[in-house]
């Protein structure tokens, strides 16, 4: 039994090492170090958050493309610059959308996206509650059910 | 009977609901660009092949488009016919925004297949693309006389695009004829 575990496992941290150096491999893209940590971590974060739009399910941090690396640019100079964060994203998404944000904002247009979850945890709450109260009133009223007067 | 009904209203809602979306997949690949309705933003940039600068603050006033363009793209190879057809119609000017190529190559691909715009701006940097929105080239702009962003298509220009799209939009020609009808 144990003979037939191990390989198992090892394959499996086969997998695990390969998965892990392939993440590391695609830091590689963006080889820039910023002269601060401090700009750097934010670098880091921000370009993490911003969709590259050629490749639409990456961030411009893991994306290889040209206007990838062109959009990195323009985050590492505006904060060379001085700019905030809010500055930052508020300048990608006055030239390419909402879209570039992988957190939404939260506006009008995207009011239906922040409220449906609340909305759904509500008609759920409703739902639950009235499913319970009705078993509580079934439960009371039938004196056939072997309930609280049985034993 | 509350027991089927509702179960299968909500199967049929969320039927519609996800045949609606596959329906429109194709349409919502394309990006609509945040800069419809806004200025077209300003750009200065060298003129292929010469020394001479192109500020597109000269057009004011007018309705112009702005196309996207590169050797490297292989749909701006198909587009070009078409781009030739529009310049030749006269409708109004086309100015080009050679995006991260190399001046050589461009001006090559423009002895070869033929020169639509009446200028080429050189965005070698991609600068200017990136205040334009642009995420894929080709991309066309059209612009009108408030200096405002009309309209922006992605992708090759067809006959359809521009048909339905763009000459819908731009107002007909000032009647130097004496107008229509």
């Amino acid at each position: 039994m144990r003979s037939r575990v191990w390989p198992f496992l090892l394959g499996l941290c086969e997998i695990l090492a390969g998965t892990l150096g392939a993440s590391t491999q695609a830091w590689a893209i963006d080889p820039i170090e910023m002269s601060d940590p401090i700009l750097q971590e934010r670098y880091r974060s921000l370009t993490q958050e911003l969709r590259c739009m050629q490749c639409q399910n990456q961030s411009i941090a893991d994306s290889p493309v040209g206007l990838a690396g062109d959009l990195r640019r323009e985050v590492r100079e505006l904060l060379e610059s001085g700019s905030t964060d809010a500055e930052i994203r508020e300048y990608m998404r006055a030239r390419y959308g909402d879209f570039i944000l992988f957190r939404p904002r939260f506006s009008v247009q995207n009011l239906w996206l922040w409220l449906t979850p609340v909305a759904l945890l509500l008609i759920g709450v409703i739902v639950a509650v009235r499913i319970v109260r009705q078993r509580a009133a079934m439960v009371a009223n039938d004196p056939s059910e072997p309930g609280e007067g049985a034993s | 009977m509350m027991r089927f009904l509702l179960p299968a209203g909500v199967f049929a809602a969320l039927a519609l609901v996800l045949f609606i979306g596959v329906q429109r997949a194709p349409e919502k690949s394309v990006i609509p660009s945040a800069l419809i309705g806004q200025p077209a933003p300003q750009f200065e940039l060298p003129i292929l092949g010469t020394n001479d600068g192109f500020n597109n603050a000269s057009l004011q006033g007018q309705w112009y488009l702005l196309n996207v363009w590169g050797t490297w793209c292989p749909e701006c190879v198909n587009e070009h016919q078409m781009l030739l057809e529009i310049a030749r119609s006269q409708v109004l000017p086309m100015i080009g925004l050679n995006w991260k190529d190399e001046d050589a190559a461009a001006q090559r691909w423009l002895t070869q297949l033929g020169d639509p715009y009446d200028v080429v701006a050189v965005d070698r940097d991609g600068r200017v693309a990136i205040d334009w929105g642009v995420y894929g080239a080709p991309e066309t702009f059209l612009i009108n006389d408030r200096g405002l962003v009309e309209y922006k298509h992605v992708g090759a220009m067809t006959l359809n695009v521009w048909r339905e799209q763009f000459l819908t939009r731009i107002p007909r020609a000032p009647p130097a004829t004496g107008g229509e009808r």
